[in-house]
C-alpha cells in the first residue's frame, strides 16, 4: 500500500472527525442560546404584569360644604394639606356600597385601595385647587397590590378575603374597576407598596453615579494610556505598572468597595450613600479596562503615519495629539463604553458605602442619597410582598435594555469610525 | 474661562459635601434586613405624611447596624439602628466607650419563624425535639445510652414514627442569617433541652450545651439556601418533599403556595405568634441615639409615628406586612419611654 492509498483510507476518518467537531461547536452555541432564550422568556414573562396596574374609578365631592371650608378661607397649601383626604376616600368607597355596615367589613373595603390614593388625591388637590368646586371628582385610583395581583393575575392568597373578593367582583359588573398601563413605575421612586413603586429614583442615582465615573475615569484613563504607550520609558517601573494594571482589571469587584468605604469614607468624611463615593469606587474598578483598551487602540494607529507626522516637523506631542489620539478614539470610546457597562452593572462595591438602602427622595445632584439600578433589583427581590416579584423582572429588563444600548452603541462606533489599515 | 468654570464646580461641590456634613436632614437609620421591610414602611408613611425628608434606611445587618451606630456621637454616624435581636454585651460596651451613652431601646413586636412545605403534600406536625433531633450535627445516641452520635436520621419517620416516611431535606438561612441565628436558639435548643441529661450539662459545661444544641449538621438534610427567602418558597413549590425555614411575612404572602407545619400543636399564625404559643418568634428592635434627637429633624417625630397606635397596635399598617403586635400594655410603658427618651442600661 502507498501513501497515496494511506491518506485516502484516512480522509474519511478525518473528514468525519472534523463533521463531529463542528457539531460540538453548534452544540455548544446552540446551548448558550437555549439559557439565554430561557433566561429571556422566563424574565419577560414574570416582568409584563409589573407594566399593568389596577385602578378603581372613585366619586369624590369636593365641594366646600362637605370640605367644611367656609366661603371666605382662602385655597391654599395649608387650608387644602389640612384636608381630610383619608377620610374623604373612606367615604367615597363605602357609598360603593351602601349595605356595608359592620366595622370588619367596612375595613376590608378600605384596603382594597393603596394606601396612597389619599396622597395622590391631597397633591392633585394642591397643585389644581380648582378642583375644589360643586362638581364631585372622578378619579381612578390604583388597587391595593393584593388585589392588583388578584385581578390581573388571578391568583389568590389568603390575603384577599372571601368578601374583598365579593367586592371585586360587584366593581367588575359596575364597570368600576380597569387595569392600564403603569406609569408609576417609571415616575416614583422606591416605596414598599407595591404599587406606588417606581424606578426613576433608582435610575437617576446610576445617572448620577455614572456620570462621576466617567467624569473620573476616561480622563485619568487616556491620559495614563497615552503616557505609558507613547512617553514612558521602557523600564522596570513601567514593567511594574504594567503587570499591576493588568492585575487591578482582575481583581473583585468588592474590594473597591472596601476600598472605598476606607478611604473616602473613613478617611476623608465623605457622606455614605451618595453617587459621588460611587462613582469614584466605580471608576477605580473601570479605570483598568480603560486603560488596557486605550493603550491596545493607540498601539493599533500605525506606525507610518507616527512617522509621517514627526517627519514633517510636528513634535512628539503634537504627533499624538493631532494624529495618534483621534485615529485610536473609536477604540478608546468602545473600551469605555464597555466600562461604564460593567459600572452600570455592579451592586457588591456599592454595598460596603452604604447604596443599599432605601431611599424614596429623588437624588437632584452627586452629593444626595441614592440607590442604583442593581441593588433596586436586589432589594425588591427581597421584598415579601409577592406583587414585587414582577417588580423585579421589569426592572433587570429595563437594565438589560440599558446594556444592550450601550453595546450597541460601542459596536457601532467600532464599525462606523475604525480606521482599518 | 475653561478653568474657572471647573474651579468653581469643584468648590460648589465641596461646599455642598461639606454643608451636607455640618447640617443632616434626613434620618439616617442602619440595621437588620429583617427589620427593614417594617422600618421603611414606617419611614415612607412618615415621608408623606409630614414635612420632614424621607428617612434613608440601609439594610446592614443587625451586627453591622450596631457596629455603625456605636461608632460614635456625630452627623456622619447613624441615628436609629433596627435589629432583629437584642443587643450583645459586648457591644454595648464598645458603644459606651465611643461616647455613645444615652440609647433607647424600643422593642416593635415579634416575627415568627415559619418552617413550611410545599401545599402539593402533607402538612407536619412537628415538636421542637423533631428539629433538633433531625437537624443538629450530633445527637444522643438512639439506643438510649448518654452519649453523642453523629447524626444518623436519614428519615422524618426515624425521628419520630408519627411522621412520614420522607427523607429529611431542609431548605434554610446560612449562618450569617438572623433567622438562622433565632431558628437555633428557639427551634433546635428549645427541642435540646427537652433531653434530661443534656439539660443538666447546660449547669456544668455551658459552651459545650449551646456547641451541641446550636450546631446544624452539615451532611446533606439541612441546605444552605440564601439570605433571599422568596428563594425558598420557589424552590419549596419545586420539590414537594422539601421543608423550607423562613419568616413569617413571606408565609402569609404566598400561603397559596406553601402551608406552615405545625409546631408543638401550634400553626404559624398571627394569634398564636403573638400570645406566644407558638415558640419560634423572636423580638424585633430598634436602637435611638438619644444624642442626636435634638440636631436631626424630625426625629422626635417619626419615633412617635413608629410607635402609634395606627403603627403598631393592634389594628396597626404594620399588621399588615406581618408584625406580630406587643400587648397593650407593653405598647403604652414602650410609647412613655420613647417619649422620655429613657436610657437603657445592660
Amino acid at each position: 500500500m502507498n501513501n497515496t492509498d494511506k491518506v485516502k483510507q484516512s480522509l474519511k476518518k478525518r473528514y468525519a472527525k472534523e463533521k463531529r467537531f463542528q457539531l460540538y461547536g453548534k452544540i455548544a452555541v446552540m446551548t448558550g442560546f437555549v439559557f439565554l432564550g430561557l433566561l429571556l422568556l422566563d424574565i419577560i414573562t414574570k416582568a409584563i404584569p409589573a407594566f399593568q396596574s389596577t385602578e378603581i374609578l372613585l366619586e369624590i365631592p369636593l365641594d366646600r360644604h362637605t370640605l367644611e371650608l367656609s366661603s371666605n378661607i382662602a385655597l391654599n397649601e395649608d387650608t387644602l394639606s389640612a384636608i381630610d383626604y383619608a377620610g374623604l376616600v373612606k367615604k367615597s368607597m363605602r357609598q360603593k356600597f351602601p349595605d356595608i355596615k359592620k366595622r370588619k367589613d367596612k375595613k376590608q373595603l378600605y384596603k382594597l385601595i393603596s394606601s396612597g390614593a389619599e396622597f395622590d388625591l391631597r397633591d392633585m388637590v394642591i397643585s389644581k385647587p380648582e378642583l375644589i368646586s360643586t362638581t364631585p371628582l372622578l378619579i381612578w385610583v390604583k388597587a391595593d397590590d393584593d388585589i392588583d395581583t388578584f385581578f390581573k393575575l388571578q391568583t389568590r392568597t389568603s390575603r384577599v378575603t372571601d368578601k374583598q373578593a365579593e367586592f371585586v367582583e360587584q366593581l367588575i359588573l359596575q364597570d368600576q374597576i380597569r387595569t392600564s398601563f403603569n406609569t408609576t413605575f417609571f415616575t416614583a421612586s422606591d416605596s414598599r407598596e407595591p404599587e406606588q413603586a417606581g424606578i426613576k429614583g433608582a435610575l437617576l442615582g446610576s445617572f448620577w453615579t455614572l456620570l462621576v465615573t466617567l467624569f473620573l475615569s476616561l480622563p485619568i484613563g487616556i491620559g495614563a494610556a497615552v503616557y505609558l504607550e507613547e512617553f514612558a520609558p521602557q523600564n522596570k517601573l513601567t514593567d511594574f505598572i504594567e503587570i499591576n494594571i493588568n492585575n487591578l482589571a482582575a481583581v473583585p469587584s468588592i474590594v473597591f468597595g472596601l476600598l472605598g468605604l476606607a478611604v473616602f469614607i473613613n478617611f476623608f468624611g465623605m457622606p455614605r450613600s451618595v453617587p459621588l463615593v460611587g462613582g469614584l469606587v466605580l471608576s477605580l474598578m473601570t479605570l483598568p479596562t480603560i486603560i488596557i483598551s486605550s493603550r491596545a487602540a493607540i498601539k493599533s494607529v500605525p506606525p507610518s503615519i507616527k512617522e509621517a507626522a514627526l517627519g514633517l516637523g510636528a513634535s512628539h506631542m503634537q504627533t499624538v495629539f493631532h494624529h495618534v489620539l483621534p485615529l485610536a478614539m473609536p477604540g478608546i470610546l468602545t473600551g469605555a463604553i464597555i466600562g461604564m457597562a460593567q459600572a452600570l452593572g455592579e451592586t457588591a462595591p456599592l454595598l460596603m458605602i452604604g447604596m443599599v438602602a432605601f431611599i424614596v427622595d429623588i437624588p437632584g445632584g452627586v452629593v444626595d442619597s441614592a440607590t442604583v439600578l442593581p441593588v433596586q433589583i436586589y432589594l425588591w427581590s427581597d421584598s415579601p410582598e409577592r406583587a414585587f416579584t414582577a417588580l423585579t423582572a421589569a426592572t433587570i429588563l429595563v437594565l438589560l435594555a440599558f446594556l444592550a444600548v450601550m453595546n450597541m452603541l460601542a459596536i457601532f462606533l467600532r464599525k462606523h469610525f475604525e480606521r482599518r489599515w | 474661562m475653561k478653568k474657572l468654570v471647573i474651579a468653581a464646580a469643584i468648590s460648589t461641590s465641596l461646599i455642598s459635601i461639606q454643608a451636607q456634613a455640618a447640617g443632616r436632614d434626613t434620618i439616617n437609620i442602619v440595621g437588620s434586613s429583617t427589620v427593614y421591610p417594617f422600618a421603611t414602611v414606617v419611614a415612607e408613611k412618615f415621608g408623606k405624611k409630614t414635612k420632614f425628608k424621607t428617612p434613608k434606611i440601609e439594610s446592614t445587618g443587625s451586627g453591622g447596624g450596631i457596629k455603625l451606630f456605636c461608632a460614635g456621637v456625630g452627623l456622619s454616624t447613624p441615628d436609629i439602628t433596627n435589629a432583629s435581636r437584642a443587643m450583645k454585651k459586648s457591644e454595648y460596651d464598645k458603644c459606651q466607650k465611643n461616647g455613645v451613652t444615652d440609647i433607647t431601646e424600643v422593642q416593635i413586636g415579634y416575627d415568627g419563624i415559619a418552617i413550611a412545605n410545599s401545599k402539593k403534600s402533607q402538612q407536619f406536625k412537628l415538636t421542637q425535639k423533631d428539629l433538633f433531633l433531625a437537624l443538629a450535627k450530633q445527637v444522643p445516641n438512639p439506643d438510649g445510652s448518654e452519649s453523642l452520635v453523629d447524626n444518623p436520621y436519614k428519615t422524618w419517620k426515624q425521628v419520630n414514627d408519627a411522621l412520614p416516611d420522607s427523607a429529611i431535606e431542609v431548605l434554610g438561612p446560612p449562618p450569617t442569617s438572623g433567622t438562622r441565628d433565632a431558628f437555633a436558639e428557639l427551634a433546635m435548643e428549645g427541642g435540646c433541652k427537652k433531653i434530661v441529661w443534656i439539660k443538666a450539662m447546660k449547669n456544668k459545661d455551658k459552651s459545650a450545651y449551646k456547641a451541641l444544641c446550636h450546631t446544624v449538621r452539615e451532611d446533606g438534610p439541612y441546605i444552605e439556601a440564601g439570605e433571599n427567602d422568596n428563594l425558598i418558597v420557589q424552590k419549596l413549590e419545586k420539590n414537594p418533599n422539601a421543608l423550607g425555614i423562613f419568616g413569617f411575612s413571606f408565609l402569609e404572602q404566598n400561603d397559596d403556595k406553601v402551608q406552615g407545619s405545625l409546631v408543638e400543636g401550634k400553626t404559624p399564625e398571627f394569634e398564636t405568634i403573638s400570645d406566644g404559643s407558638y415558640p419560634i418568634s423572636r423580638p424585633l428592635f430598634f436602637y435611638v441615639k438619644n444624642a442626636h434627637a435634638s440636631s436631626i429633624p424630625g426625629m422626635k417625630e417619626y419615633l412617635k409615628e413608629f410607635t402609634s397606635e395606627a403603627t403598631m397596635g393592634d389594628e396597626g399598617y404594620l399588621l399588615d406586612k406581618g408584625l406580630i403586635p406587643l400587648s397593650a400594655t407593653e405598647r403604652s410603658t414602650l410609647r412613655k419611654a420613647v417619649i422620655m427618651g429613657t436610657k437603657f442600661n445592660m
